[in-house]
């Protein structure tokens, strides 16, 4: 044992190893860090896997060498023990540390240095590096779809103007507060409806849509002056007939056309595209598909066993099936389903089966959290004197939602990243465009710039939504 | 009678709005067809389907049936499935382990990795591996071998195929050893509840799996031979490789994607299924005198994988599920020959699309009744 040990350092001989091993290691990271950004091979002279292994080998050494257990050195102490623990850290470490110099170089020169970005046609992108002119080039096709180009500050206004809108809870006062949910949950989607209904389509496009949000809108208002007693036979009836009313009796499509603003040219949702189709479904879905999941999620919870079996199938049915299923139904066979001379718009008819999809997870998340809660809230409120709907307005869902968000932040996520697939409607959104551009004969081979592009946005987006909602979690954290 | 109708009420309308809603689609529905002359039923799936698929598990061409078809599509999903779900466990776990490793480097390398795949739709990373990636890759006649064998090219992964002899009593052997190996672990664990005794089941179990069909190559008369792919060429241009087993670009980005995509929330399940592993159990294990390795394997890892396994078995479905964007790059599996091609010849949409949506439904309840089994099977059972 004596001579292993003589490697190993004590308090007379403590500095030569250090020395030694710092040595050891600045030689392998200079020696890669000089092949990768100057193609200096130092090492050239050795044997091909040699000169290969050689940094490794030394920063082995010479980790091993500084592997000094309670030195005294506070930033050796460290640096130990974060990434020089033990042989099989030091070994991975060092790779990492080889990885990550060995990928800057190459990623840097294609996004920037051999990158063109002057110029607007094909001919600028000569180098070796990303042609980011080519996303210059198709940037409103990217974000519009095929929105005609003069029209669309309609989309940008209606943007600007929702999200604006949509801040009002950050600036509300003390007194305001307790109209916020009101506000965030039916005057703000009924608002970001006309802006779409008006500004964006500017048309008779969206009428049966209308017709619905109406009357859920008008049904929801209404349902608070209903006595709890017959709440539950009120939804189930009132938000159909009212449909109904509106569809066949109140909403002439001549009123439509009244109320459509002059001058404003209508656009057919076939050309709407980009990324605003992709914040327009999910916004859509989004507002959709949480009412329908909380009722799903109450139904499989209910009581009444045929109820409960209704809740059950609807749920399982839609979470064993693939999205791309549900939309090749909603494109193919949910039109025979329907009477001939009823027609939906695929924009609509997409929102709608993406929406009953997602609403089917979102139950289950919810019924997570109605299970998670003690009996002792239900029987509390029931021991007040409450009805089945004043406890789960009042005490239940309050306490459950709260619970549920990072699962319902999940979905939500899900749904971000499922827009995409209504390209097999045939609506094309920011990744459908990039097919299109990709095929276009001018534009040959410039796929890979496309597809990063997308996948930056789309991951700005997501990462600011999961890091948005573990805000939020730690926000609502109630000690229980 | 009130009583009665206070419970009876809310579930009879529920039952009649849902009978109403499915009564106005089947009603629609026969009248469109009468009006557009489509006969209901499935008949069609024994008729001849007149198309080809470009990548089948098993021998089909135009002139089998449609039913044909549909295997052919089922089994394409399943394969890319199995290859998904075995790659995506693999880097999971690894990657979930990485998270938790002290190592500050490789903890936030697997944090990189994890935010970084799960925060991009999937469908763009498929795109992105078959049209961007893939098509970097060289030309055949350009390849380099990999290990003198295998070629790698932009027509997909050309691969040695296994030519065997007396295939039957290679697999029986192979049987045989994993029953051996299930009742030699059961004894083994009788004889360690009842005497105390341990016996070196994984030493065994590796043997027996190597010997017998070892010993199938050497008395049973198994022989196995490869098949390497060989380069030819079909005109001045264009060359081929030939022989061997080819694996098609688009099965291998959709594995590539599936797997880079699921795995990170494999890793976050194995990691969040460690972590829940109380300290308390680690340290009261250490403290009757356990080895590191021993507390690992007796203490925290079956703890672990109560945890694990349930959001897992979720993850499996959601590939299995997900294995269907596979429409977009033309990789034929169940959505694409069936509910794409036999769609469009035949016209059939409701019968269609109903098989397809049963076929997943099925898929996905058969795999979670498995999972539940063995969940409930590790379950811890209090007495």
């Amino acid at each position: 044992m004596s001579k292993i040990n003589f490697l190993k350092p004590d308090k007379s001989n403590l500095y030569t190893f250090l020395y030694l091993g710092s040595f050891l290691f600045f030689v392998s990271v200079l020696d890669v860090l000089l092949n990768s950004f100057f193609s200096l091979n130092l090492t050239g002279f050795l044997p091909g896997f040699l000169s290969f292994l050689l940094p490794l080998i030394l920063g082995f050494i010479g980790l091993y060498f500084i592997r000094i257990e309670l030195s005294g050195i506070k930033q050796l102490d460290l640096l130990n023990k974060h990434i020089n623990t033990n042989n099989f850290n030091a070994v991975l470490s060092l790779l990492i540390i080889f990885i990550i110099l060995k990928s800057i170089p190459p990623i840097l020169s294609w996004f920037v240095i051999d990158a063109s970005f002057a110029g607007d046609s094909k001919d600028v992108c000569t180098g070796t590096g990303a042609c980011w002119t080519y996303i210059k080039v198709w940037m409103r096709r990217f974000m519009y779809g095929m929105y005609p180009n003069g029209e669309q500050w309609r989309i940008n206004l209606s943007f600007i103007a929702l999200a604006l809108l949509g801040s009002v809870g950050y600036f509300a006062t003390d007194r305001f507060k307790k109209y916020l949910t009101l506000y965030y949950v039916v005057i703000y989607p009924f608002i970001a409806f006309l802006f779409i209904f008006f500004f964006i389509s500017g048309g008779p496009v969206f009428f049966d849509f209308s017709y619905g949000i109406i009357a859920a809108i008008l049904s929801i208002i209404i349902g608070f002056f209903i006595p709890s007693k017959f709440k539950f036979y009120y939804f189930l009836i009132v938000p159909f007939a009212l449909y109904v009313l509106l569809k066949y009796f109140i909403f002439y499509e001549e009123l439509i056309e009244l109320g459509k603003l002059d001058g404003l040219n209508w656009v057919e949702t076939g050309a709407w595209g980009g990324l605003s189709l992709t914040f327009i479904i999910s916004f859509f879905c989004l507002i959709f598909c949480f009412p329908i999941g909380m009722a799903f999620a109450l139904g499989r919870r209910s009581g009444f066993p045929l109820i409960r079996y209704i809740s059950v199938g609807f749920i399982e049915f839609w979470r064993g099936v693939p999205l791309i299923t549900v939309l090749f139904m909603s494109a193919v066979m949910f039109p025979m389903f329907l009477p001939e001379d009823f027609f939906i718009d695929k924009l609509v008819r997409a929102i709608i089966a993406i929406s009953l999809f997602e609403a089917a997870y979102v139950a289950e998340v919810i019924r997570g959290g109605l299970q998670a809660l003690p009996r002792g809230q239900y029987e509390a409120a029931k021991s007040l004197g409450m009805g089945y709907w004043k406890m789960h307005i009042f005490v239940i869902l309050p306490q459950a939602l709260k619970l549920v968000i990072p699962g319902i932040a999940n979905t939500f996520l899900a749904l971000v990243k499922d827009t995409p697939l209504i390209f097999v409607v045939g609506l094309l959104e920011i990744v459908g465009m990039l097919n299109l551009a990709k095929t276009n004969p001018e534009w040959l081979g410039f796929a890979m710039e496309g597809y990063v592009f997308a996948a930056i946005i789309f991951w700005i987006i997501c990462y600011a939504m999961s890091k948005y909602s573990y805000n939020l979690e730690q926000k609502y954290k109630t000690d229980r | 009678m009130n009583f009665k109708l206070k419970d009876i009420g809310p579930q009879l309308i529920t039952v009649l709005a849902v009978v109403l809603v499915f009564g106005f689609f089947t009603y629609n529905a026969q009248v469109n067809m009468e009006n557009r002359g489509i006969d209901f039923g499935y008949g069609f799936l024994s008729q001849e389907s007149s198309f080809d698929v470009q990548f089948s598990l098993i021998e089909y061409d135009g002139s089998h049936s449609y039913f044909r078809a549909y295997l052919v599509g089922l089994l394409n999903t399943i394969l890319v499935s199995v290859i998904g779900i075995f790659l995506a466990t693999i880097l999971g776990v690894l990657v979930g382990i990485a998270r938790l490793s002290p190592n500050y480097l490789i903890n936030k390398f697997a944090a990189f990795y994890v935010e970084f795949f799960r925060n991009i739709p999937l469908l763009l990373q498929i795109f992105f591996w078959y049209f961007a990636a893939l098509r970097a890759l060289p030309l055949p006649q350009d390849a380099e071998a990999m290990f003198g064998i295998s070629f790698l090219t932009i027509k997909g992964l050309f691969v040695p195929a296994f030519i065997w002899e007396n295939f039957n009593i290679f697999f029986y052997s192979i049987v045989a050893a994993i029953v051996a190996i299930i009742v030699i672990r059961a004894h083994a664990k009788k004889v360690q509840e009842t005497q105390g005794k341990q016996t070196p089941v994984l030493l065994i179990s590796i043997g027996l799996i190597f010997i017998l069909p070892l010993l199938s190559f050497l008395i049973g008369g198994v022989r196995l031979s490869f098949e390497v792919p060989v380069l030819k060429q079909l005109a001045t241009t264009s060359f081929i490789y030939e022989g061997g087993v080819s694996l098609p670009p688009e099965l291998i980005a959709l594995a590539l994607s599936l797997s880079l995509y699921t795995a990170t929330f494999i890793a976050e399940c194995v990691r969040a299924g460690i972590q829940g592993v109380g300290k308390g159990q680690k340290e009261a294990a250490a403290s009757i005198g356990l080895t590191q390795n021993q507390v690992l394997k007796l203490v925290v890892m079956p703890q672990a994988l109560r945890i694990i396994i349930p959001p897992t078995t979720n993850q499996y479905l959601n590939l299995t599920k997900n294995s269907s964007l596979a429409a977009a790059i033309a990789y034929p599996d169940l959505v694409l020959v069936f509910a794409g091609t036999a769609l469009m010849q035949t016209g059939k949409a409701i019968e269609i699309v109903s098989i397809t949506m049963f076929t997943y439904l099925s898929l996905s309840i058969s795999i979670s009744l498995f999972m539940n089994w063995y969940n409930n099977k590790i379950a811890i059972t209090e007495k």
